[in-house]
């Protein structure tokens, strides 16, 4: 082989990729992380975290990636900021191509997360203005105020519960007539007096002159349609995979999701996926270092057998 | 936490922000914020870059409620920087080193 520049490139510095950096360190390969921001992914807006097992307390979500962070750096991982602009996995030797540079690896561990969906109804010119993807960063500022929660999974219940800590109500706005989250979560809503769950209902838009002031909301089975006076819109209605650089070069599912089999490798021999980018069934913190760590030790097989 | 981001309270804010000579970044953050927390580390490497000709500041909005709330600030972290007294640019959210120091160039 000609000169290439790493053993293996991670793209993403979420769990997942601090996981797959920590394997690839330990393994003394020639390994380097891309990060298009900063460390830890989506984990930095998760206010609390009580189902990653080692933490009986919890831990907040920038606590464990920090540790996360310095356990791989401390075993000598290299994590540069940089965004990647596309990939060419056409030939043996894999490019990445950056604003600036492109780099050459052996393989190639995609975890590149996924971001917060939006409702797509208009309301991002409302974004730093009431309209949410963070209780953590935002909640706070609606002390006593009364704010809409959109969604029924496990981080719109956990979150809209944490809200309740400032706003003095949440009306959790859920398309079915039934919670997803977990039960536990599902039990700590119900007893909580300042959430008002409205279910059958969307959001079909966000009304207000300089920030939010109310939400529009229909129910699906009447299609009666409402405004809720509101001061805040907190939206958690599930995620879309980070894969713009990607450009059909691998197997995706419909949605975008990265295919990739049991030993975590993609449609190209080399490239594996780890984490919320890969078509998964379940999307945690404790699956997304499970599948780094095998498609770390996968990535190192790989590269021996050239 | 560097010295060389003063830490501004609400009375101080008109002195050290809007009458300063040169431009100012604000950076608005809370203990509770973990985005806030991990931006903290870019926004010190810029600080030692641009420093001489910038002023980078930070308010802690638990502390100090009014100048966020002056400044429609309703989500951190928010960089808003400042030239002659008004607001030349704004960033919200978790933001890349390099969107950060365009955003500082641009407003230099």
């Amino acid at each position: 082989m000609t000169t290439v520049d790493y053993d293996l490139v991670i793209i993403g510095a979420g769990p997942a990729g601090l996981t797959a950096g920590l394997y690839a360190a330990r393994a003394r390969m020639n390994v380097l992380l891309l990060e298009k921001a900063v460390p830890g992914g989506q984990i930095l807006i998760t206010d609390w975290i009580e189902n990653y097992p080692g933490f009986p307390e919890g831990i907040s979500g920038y606590d464990l990636s920090e540790k996360m962070k310095r356990q791989a750096e401390d075993l000598g991982l290299k994590i540069e900021t940089a965004e990647v602009h596309s990939l060419n996995l056409s030939e043996k030797v894999k490019q990445i191509i950056l604003k600036d540079r492109t780099i050459t690896c052996k393989s190639l561990i995609i975890a590149s997360g996924a971001s917060p969906r939006n409702l797509g109804i208009g309301e991002d010119k409302f974004f730093g203005k009431g309209v949410s993807f963070c209780a953590t960063c935002d909640g706070p500022f609606f002390k006593e105020k009364t704010l809409v929660a959109v969604g029924g999974g496990d981080t719109a219940v956990q979150e809209a519960i944490f809200l309740t800590k400032f706003a003095q109500k949440v009306y959790l706005i859920h398309r079915r007539d039934e919670l997803r989250a977990a039960k536990i979560l599902q039990e700590r809503a119900f007893e909580n007096e300042k959430i008002e769950i409205v279910w059958d209902s969307v959001v079909t838009g966000v009304e207000g002159f300089f920030a939010v002031e109310g939400v529009r909301i229909k129910n699906l089975k009447t299609s009666e349609e409402r405004t809720l006076k509101a001061n805040g819109c907190f939206i958690w209605i599930g995620i879309l995979p980070n894969t713009s650089f990607l450009n059909d070069s691998l197997k995706t599912d419909a949605y975008g999701f990265i295919v990739a089999d049991s030993k975590m490798q993609t449609s190209v021999p080399g490239v594996y996926a780890a984490g919320d980018v890969r078509d998964t069934p379940l999307r945690q913190i404790a699956t997304a270092v499970g599948d780094a760590a095998i498609a770390a030790v996968s990535a190192e097989h790989f590269i021996e057998s050239l | 936490m560097t010295e060389n981001i003063i830490e501004i309270e609400d009375d101080s804010f008109e002195k050290i922000v809007l009458k300063s000579d040169k431009p100012v970044m604000v950076d608005f953050w809370a203990p509770w914020c973990g985005p806030c927390k991990a931006i903290a580390p870019t926004v010190e490497a810029l600080e030692k870059e641009y420093g001489d000709r910038m002023t980078f500041a930070k308010v802690n909005v638990d502390e100090n409620p009014i100048s966020p709330s002056k400044f429609g600030v309703q989500a951190i972290p928010t960089l808003i920087f400042f030239k002659n007294g008004e607001i030349a640019d704004q960033i919200t959210g978790m933001v890349a080193k390099e969107k950060l120091e365009e955003t500082i160039k641009g407003v230099l």
